[in-house]
């Protein structure tokens, strides 16, 4: 069992001196200990009910200008170090098929302590409980005629990390991970709806304890969701045209998850994911030159405490480099990319934005998004405001299909329901609501975007990147905005 | 590795802490590697161990599982006391099934539909091969200089991965079951990049030799080259010929549809629909863990043998896969009449789960006459050629309507020959409309894509597939 720092750097200690050894120029090692549960129900039944434990190491070699990793759950010295030599080994292979040896951007080594503000410790509270809340929302789903399945859950994670390097680095993190949601089916003639709450796929994620499910409403919310998967089957189908659309704001996170959060990761724009996840659009020379969105759309990637309790929020990411704040697009012009050491030495920045990341210890870290948000408007506007001034809309809320191509210019979205608007007034559902475009067009055309008051700073859990491929919790702030013109309904078409 | 001598003793010790009425343990885990290249370098290189425990415990209708990778008492000790804790505060389920018994693991044999004898004992042959597992980093290294000689002969920057991997799957249970499991596993994924225009090739298998990167790297790279200069043609509906990996990426979304809960929960597109004409009379599927192309073990989450299973016979949907629990549930039920034979198959996830059972073993008939991807193009006045379909996503549940994109070599075919390669598309296509409007199949093959599991799928000449869109490249 893992139990101290002291002990944790003796283990990285025997790591680290077979790593000098074997003549590595540079080595990290992370020691990690994760401990997570998930509760579900369905259909006034437990869906799920389990813990799970994880603990083990890795180390990354630079030898002979090529990285080799190698990871282990043992954790006694003889395994410690038979997998450090392997990792050498493995990067001894890699330089075999090089064009060039890797280089790193300086980074200054730290040692640093850092812990996931939050208040309630998930793991402290009962399992009753947590269940009580559960069955409470199913009995509230299902208390709606027509809901024909209810499915709820709640999520906690807790990960410690130790981390070490050849250059002195010494940081110990501890990160909390709390998630809740439900979702309500209705199967009608030929037609299955669902309404979900706060979000799709899993509900609200942030980096916070368990006063994150208090905030969330979530039984208060219950009945409202059963009514309106039920209702959609006598709504209108979405039309099929060019419309002005209103996205709200848990819908535009993921929007800006998928056509800016992923083409700005600079792994994917130098090539290195060309295989599984793609490439990217925004080549090299679009940096500082292209108008990504109009003049209202200001993007940060931003992974420090300030910005909120996102899922990629964090002291150090997993190469040791400070959380920042890295402006991506700015009054419309795009102005950074995601990056690490690595491929910050490769364009000739100075330092790393620090957003390499890994799913756990088996995994080695890759460029990953932190907290990619859209900054709120300045001028006060409420979502009631921004639809009391269009004259005729679609208003799309919470998501329900998502897909673009391999360089993130064409997407489409589905959401679970949508709303007509006419003349400031939201004046009818609409079912099997689609958009879709291309990507630097559509952020151009964004003519409106509601301020800080409606801004929420959502969770994406599930965020699948790599070979072989790590889930990852990404944040993405948003408030509602309105885009002029987009094309709507080709899902159906 | 984790033997099952080993798992055995760990399960023992795991017995004397467990004060609940039943016990299952599932054993996991193995070891891995995998060499990743970009741009002609290799740039990320891994491997790794690990092997974990997961302990369901139940008392009288309650039930939930708490896993572990340490194996020393202490976190035996807290991973059962974890386990029992979550189960002992919920309210009983009085579907919840007690474990099952070795006997009632060992199922019932479903002899293949060619008549061919069944293997000896029921057992699956090998599917772990030492070549597999005994692959170094250095060999890894070497296939993959040969794949990047390839692309540099002919201008080309070849990405992709080399990875092997040797694995462990158990069960024991306090009724005297044991089940155990070990395969090997290697795959090669190559993308060859042009300056406009790319290809792809991807294969696994439990035997490396049956692999051939260069082979795989030869192909990619002449999509590349073919498919240069792409045109944009609008979108609408087209003939289209979907090379098996296209197939499987799409096809794959319906297959958790085929299980017993899905059609309890009613999110199921054939919920009503099974016994009437699906798909058209040239589809029939399998569901087969024994296929001599398959690959995966012979039992279950509950350590239930898995049966061979026919899903669809000629567009017809006749069976479902089930776990125990929702062939109970499913015989007593409403649907029991309209859903052909209810019986447990073997396909059940472990317990507790929201799922239920999915088939995972998905096999499709060899058409009465196949034809090659060549004749299919031979035969087409003009339609698309499709090497592979990406980030596809469920639009409609029911009507399975799916979205997604081309990728890596997208081809216009003219008078039966390849002419130039496209702008990739963007798709909006029901499932059920796709497999009714097959007009020709090759011989299924062993296939592995990026959505989906490995199945075996023919490539298949389509009418009206319908493209939405079109991207910028």
């Amino acid at each position: 069992m893992v139990d101290s720092t002291s002990a944790m750097k003796e283990l990285a200690g025997w790591a680290l001196n077979i790593a000098n050894q074997r003549g590595a120029t540079y080595a990290d090692v992370r020691v990690i200990d994760e401990r997570s549960r998930a509760l579900a129900t369905k259909n006034g039944k437990i869906g799920n009910a389990s813990d799970s434990r994880s603990q083990g190491f890795n180390i990354r070699v630079l030898m002979d200008g090529a990285w080799g990793f190698a990871s282990s759950a043992e954790l006694e010295r003889s395994s410690v170090e038979a997998t450090a030599g392997r990792a050498a080994d493995i990067a001894k292979a890699s330089a075999r098929v090089k064009q060039s040896d890797v280089r790193l951007a300086p980074e200054k080594p730290v040692r640093a302590e850092w812990t996931t503000p939050y208040r309630i410790d998930p793991f402290s509270i009962s399992i009753e409980q947590n269940l009580a809340l559960l069955e409470t929302i199913d009995r509230e789903l299902r208390s709606v005629q027509g809901v024909t399945l209810a499915e709820t859950n709640m999520n906690f994670r807790r990960e410690e990390q130790w981390f070490f390097s050849s250059e002195g680095s010494d940081i110990h993190q501890t990160k909390y991970t709390s998630g809740a949601g439900y979702v309500a089916y209705s199967f009608a003639g030929n037609e299955i709806q669902k309404r979900s709450y706060p979000n799709s796929f899993g509900g609200q994620w942030q980096n916070k304890g368990y006063e994150l499910l208090d905030e969330l409403k979530l039984v208060e919310n219950a009945r409202r969701i059963g009514e309106e998967a039920v209702a959609l089957h006598s709504a209108e189908q979405c039309p099929q045209g060019v419309f002005d659309i209103i996205l709200e704001s848990s819908q535009l996170g993921l929007q800006i998850h998928e056509s800016i959060g992923h083409p700005i990761e600079l792994d994917r724009v130098l090539g290195m994911e060309a295989n599984f996840a793609g490439t990217s659009f925004l080549t090299l020379e679009k940096l500082r030159t292209l108008k990504y969105g109009s003049e209202l759309v200001n993007v940060v990637a931003d992974a420090r405490e300030e910005h909120g309790p996102g899922l990629g929020t964090f002291a150090f990411d997993d190469e040791g480099v400070p959380a920042q704040s890295t402006p991506i697009i700015s009054n419309g012009l795009f102005t950074g990319y995601l990056s690490s050491r690595e491929t910050a030495s490769l364009i000739g920045l100075e330092r790393s934005g620090g957003t390499l990341r890994a799913e756990s210890w088996n995994r080695l870290p890759i460029i990953r998004m932190t907290n990619i948000s859209i900054l709120p408007g300045e001028t006060p506007l409420s979502l009631e405001q921004l639809i009391a001034s269009t004259d005729q809309a679609i208003l799309f809320q919470t998501n329900r299909s998502w897909s673009i191509d391999d360089k993130r210019y064409n997407f489409q979205f589905g959401t679970e329901i949508g709303w007509e608007i006419k003349n400031g007034k939201r004046i009818r559902m609409l079912k099997n609501p689609s958009y879709s475009g291309i990507t630097t067009e559509f952020w151009n055309s964004m003519d409106a975007i509601c301020s800080r008051d409606e801004w929420t700073l959502w969770g994406t859990p599930n965020c699948g990147k790599g070979q072989p491929q790590q889930v990852m919790g990404t944040g993405h702030g948003a408030s509602p905005a309105r885009f002029r013109r987009v094309k709507v309904g080709s899902a159906y078409s | 590795m984790l033997t099952r001598d080993q798992a055995a003793e760990i399960f023992s010790r795991i017995r004397k802490y467990a004060a609940a009425d039943e016990l299952e343990c599932l054993f996991y885990g193995g070891r891995s590697a995998l060499t990743r290249f970009a741009n002609n370098t290799i740039h990320q290189n891994m491997a790794e161990e690990n092997y974990g425990v997961s302990v369901r415990s139940a008392f009288g209708g309650r039930t939930a599982r708490a896993t572990t990778n340490k194996f020393d008492d202490a976190s035996l000790q807290e991973v059962v006391s974890a386990s029992e804790s979550l189960a002992r505060v919920q309210e009983p389920d009085p579907d919840l099934l007690p474990i099952p018994s070795s006997e009632e693991a060992q199922g019932r044999y479903s002899p293949p539909s060619n008549g061919a004898a069944a293997p000896e004992g029921n057992k699956l042959p090998s599917r772990h091969f030492e070549e597999t597992s005994n692959l170094t980093p250095a060999q890894r290294a070497d296939a993959v200089g040969q794949v990047v000689a390839i692309a540099q002969k002919r201008n080309l920057t070849a990405a992709g991965i080399f990875a092997n991997s040797e694995n462990i799957e158990g069960i024991f249970n306090s009724r005297g079951l044991s089940r155990w499991h070990r395969q090997t596993s290697a795959e090669v994924s190559i993308t060859m990049l042009a300056g406009d225009s790319s290809g792809w090739q991807k294969a696994n298998s439990p035997d490396i030799a049956k692999l051939s990167p260069a082979h795989l790297a030869q192909i990619a790279a002449e999509k590349a080259a073919k498919s240069a200069a792409p045109r944009e043609i609008a979108p609408g509906k087209y003939t289209v010929i979907l090379e098996p990996a296209a197939v499987l990426d799409a096809v794959g979304f319906a297959f958790y549809d085929f299980g017993g809960l899905a059609i309890l929960d009613q999110r199921s597109f054939l919920n009503n629909r099974i016994g009437s004409k699906l798909f058209g009379e040239n589809i029939s599927i399998w569901d087969d863990v024994s296929h001599p192309q398959q690959s995966g073990s012979p039992f279950d989450g509950e350590g239930m043998r898995r049966s061979r299973v026919q899903l669809v016979e000629q567009g017809v949907v006749k069976r479902l896969v089930y776990s125990r629990a929702s062939a109970a549930r499913m015989t007593q039920s409403g649907h029991a009449a309209k859903v052909g034979l209810v019986e447990t198959t073997g396909h059940g996830f472990p317990i507790p789960n929201e799922i239920g059972e999915a088939p995972m073993n998905v096999v499709f008939e060899p058409p009465q006459e196949p034809k090659t991807v060549e004749q299919m193009i031979a035969s087409t006045e003009r339609g698309i050629l499709v090497t592979r379909l990406w980030y596809i996503r469920e639009v409609d549940p029911y009507e399975k309507i799916v979205t997604g994109m081309t990728r890596d070599g997208t081809f216009l075919i003219e008078g039966g020959k390849l002419v130039c390669g496209l702008r990739n598309f963007r798709f909006n296509q029901s499932l059920i409309e796709m497999l009714s409007q097959v007009e020709a199949m090759s011989t299924p093959v062993r296939t592995s894509g990026e959505e989906s599991l490995d199945m075996v799928v023919p490539a298949m000449k389509i009418r009206d597939f319908n493209f939405t869109e079109v991207t910028k490249f």
